[in-house]
């Protein structure tokens, strides 16, 4: 296995000049131990389904030269049609301030690319990032903390309650090939604000690249934060990210994931409730076809009494894409009341797709209610006949069938003009038409 | 406009249906009555196209057309219509968008133009008044989380909207209470002309109250064992189907 591109990378950026002491340090972290485990092989568990060989093989380097010929007009398809929310736009992985909208401003609410955040609010960088996702982790955690250099940083003071959204779009182009980028995102919610943030992966080529993302995520009492990621990459791009919350008291995380995009791809969402009356919302949507590979690993970790967690992930899968889903609820002792439901329901359009998908409880309290279910199937039967008993043709039935199949998971999402887009993508996707209601 | 002849049919090896004999004219309303496993439903079933089963003999005419030899969606093009038993739930697809998907690929199949869907919307007001239901329905997913009832009517407002040539009603009046029966059976005789059939599908005598048949017809093991007049449910009602099927009774 070839990492030697990336170490080359990680041996650069660990003599970068002009950053804090701390920002060494931890870089000099991630690099060593990156140094040391390597990328994971299929005989780690948590890789058991998903080689990361053709990351590890992949002669790239990070994109040192920002670049890129991304205009307004190629990222409209991408912002929801929305003109009011604040949108960071970074072109292979660097912040683009032209492309990017300051949006409705909100109270209390900061929303900066990294390298403004270092300059503006440059200790609770150094106390917060890297506290959620340390580069033990796993070795793309400690990829993406060696070779950072750009992301955004969304602080929500105290009360504070972003009004609009906020969208982060990470847009790749055809000067993306060859390259990697390591975005970082720190998203820091104090005691009882509230906000939604968006996080796109989107290409406008067909290049192969590699996205290497980390997502930090931090709610104080009271805080909620509703998180959307949308992975659109390059058909032949790979993709590597994990969001990381971490919950106070009473704190509410919504993550949604769709992914449709990349040749290989792994989305991480873990969350802990570490307070009591935490409650956790996790749900996703992947769609693949040809020889895509999609990996979602999920885990909630319940540490307190009186937690929910609610967990949906489905699936759709053609010709001889492979899915995977893990989805991990683990329950302290302590955590009793605890009430988890968990479901992973796959479609299988091919006889060649496959689906791996792994519920995985661990309850060590005694006083709990956790459930989960899985289901692999077909188009149904009774469903396809019933339609066509009232002049649906097969196809046409079919398409509709998957349709809803997906949409189902999809009505979980609150924010309207999010839900619509993804309703409408979807939709194309499998009809060829462009309105539902 | 249906002509039923020797119609045999079976669902993996046993056979349900031993050679069916049924004509029915235009404007006609024939109730199809038996016990449960007479093979009733089978017949409703097979008439639409229903996958699981098979047809091992005789021959179904539909307005002079070979009807079994036509897909489901191409019967419900020419205009047969099963109200199902146990409606199937769809979560994801809206009921105005699939009955309008409905609607609009059954007007192309008859040559005719697609309809837009506000035009659609003004159709679909007094179709459901007609069955007592709130538009909010139409928003909701297709029979997701309908009551019984809720589910029943739905099936009469599709066949409300798709105004078939025949329809069948495969134990519609099951788990109804007697005002969703009324609303339901006011709603299949409101679609009641000249030119458009009816097959009731039932187990008991309730619904025939509602919905008179000109002919009744009852079924047992596969077979049409006795056919009389709109009296012959009433005789059954009172007397129990062991009256007719009583040979076969012993011998089960």
């Amino acid at each position: 296995m070839s990492t030697t591109a990336f170490l080359d990378d990680v041996r650069a950026a660990t003599e970068r000049d002009g950053e804090p002491r701390w920002l060494r340090d931890l870089r000099a972290r991630g690099a060593e131990r990156f140094a040391a485990v390597g990328f994971p092989t299929t005989r780690d568990e948590d890789w058991k389904y998903t080689s990361a060989a053709p990351i590890a093989e992949l002669d790239v380097r990070a994109i040192s030269e920002p670049g890129g010929e991304v205009t307004r007009a190629s990222i409209a398809p991408y912002s929801f049609g929305q003109d009011g929310w604040t949108t960071l736009v970074f072109v292979n992985g660097r912040y683009d301030a032209d492309l990017s909208t300051a949006g409705v401003a909100s109270a209390g609410v900061r929303v900066l690319s990294l390298e403004q955040a270092r300059e503006e609010m440059g200790d609770l960088l150094r106390d917060t990032l890297g506290s959620i996702c340390d580069v033990e982790q796993n070795a793309f955690i400690a990829l993406n903390t060696a070779l950072f250099t750009d992301g955004a940083v969304i602080h929500l003071a105290k009360d504070a309650v972003a009004t609009a959204p906020i969208h982060l779009l990470f847009v790749s182009d055809a000067a993306a090939a060859k390259g990697a980028s390591h975005p970082r995102v720190l998203v820091v919610a104090e005691r009882n604000s509230k906000a939604t943030v968006i996080e796109s992966y989107v290409a406008t080529s067909e290049a192969v690249y590699f996205t290497n993302a980390v997502t930090e995520v931090s709610l104080g009492d009271g805080a909620t934060v509703t998180h959307y990621k949308i992975q659109r990459e390059s058909p032949r791009a790979f993709h590597v990210g994990t969001i990381d919350a971490r919950q106070g008291r009473d704190s509410h995380f919504v993550s949604f994931s769709f992914a449709t995009g990349a040749a290989l791809s792994r989305t991480n969402v873990w969350t802990i409730l570490g307070g009591e009356g935490c409650g956790a919302t996790l749900n996703g949507l992947y769609m693949a076809d040809g020889s895509q590979h999609v990996d979602h690993q999920t885990r909630i970790e319940h540490q307190k009494e009186n937690c929910y967690s609610r967990e949906v992930y489905r699936g759709v899968l053609d010709d001889t894409a492979h899915g995977v889903f893990n989805g991990k609820v683990y329950v302290h002792p302590e955590a009793q009341k605890t009430d988890g439901k968990q479901e992973n329901h796959t479609l299988l359009l091919s006889p060649r797709a496959v689906i791996d998908t792994k519920p995985q409880l661990e309850i060590f309290a005694d006083d709990v209610k956790c459930t989960h279910g899985a289901t692999v199937g077909r188009i149904d039967n009774t469903s396809l006949f019933y339609m066509k008993s009232r002049g649906v043709g097969a196809l046409r039935a079919r398409q509709l069938l998957t349709y809803a199949f997906a949409a189902d998971v999809l009505e979980q999402i609150e924010l309207d003009a999010v839900r619509e887009s993804l309703e409408e993508l979807t939709l194309a996707r499998f009809t060829g038409a462009t309105t539902a209601e | 406009m249906l002509k039923i002849k020797e119609l045999r049919a079976t669902v993996g090896d046993k056979e349900i249906l031993k050679g069916i004999d049924l004509t029915v004219k235009p404007g006609e309303v024939h109730a199809v009555m038996g016990p449960n496993g007479s093979g009733k439903s089978t017949l409703a079933q097979v008439l639409a196209g229903h996958p699981a089963y098979t047809v091992t003999g005789g021959s179904v005419e539909f307005d002079g057309e070979d009807l079994l030899e036509m897909d489901p969606e191409v019967r419900a093009q020419k205009g047969v219509f099963l109200a199902f038993q146990y409606p199937v739930e769809i979560p994801g697809v809206s009921n105005a968008y699939f009955l309008r998907t409905a609607y609009n690929e059954i007007r192309k199949a008859r040559g005719e133009e697609e309809v837009d869907p506000m035009d659609f919307l003004d159709i679909m007001e007094q179709k459901l008044k007609m069955v007592e239901m709130s538009d909010v329905m139409l928003n909701r997913s297709v029979n997701t989380g309908f009551s019984g009832g809720e589910k029943k009517r739905n099936e009469i407002l599709q066949m409300a909207v798709l105004e078939p040539k025949l329809a069948i009603l495969d134990e519609t009046d099951s788990g109804l209470d007697i005002d969703a029966l009324r609303v339901v059976a006011d709603g299949v005789n409101a679609l009641r002309r000249p030119d458009r059939s009816t097959i009731v599908v039932t187990h008991y005598q309730r619904l025939l109250n509602y919905i008179v048949p000109d002919y009744v017809h009852v079924l047992a093991n596969g077979r049409i064992v006795k056919s009389g007049g709109k009296e012959l449910a009433l005789e059954l009602e009172a007397k129990g189907y062991d009256w007719v099927t009583g040979a076969q009774g012993a011998a089960a």
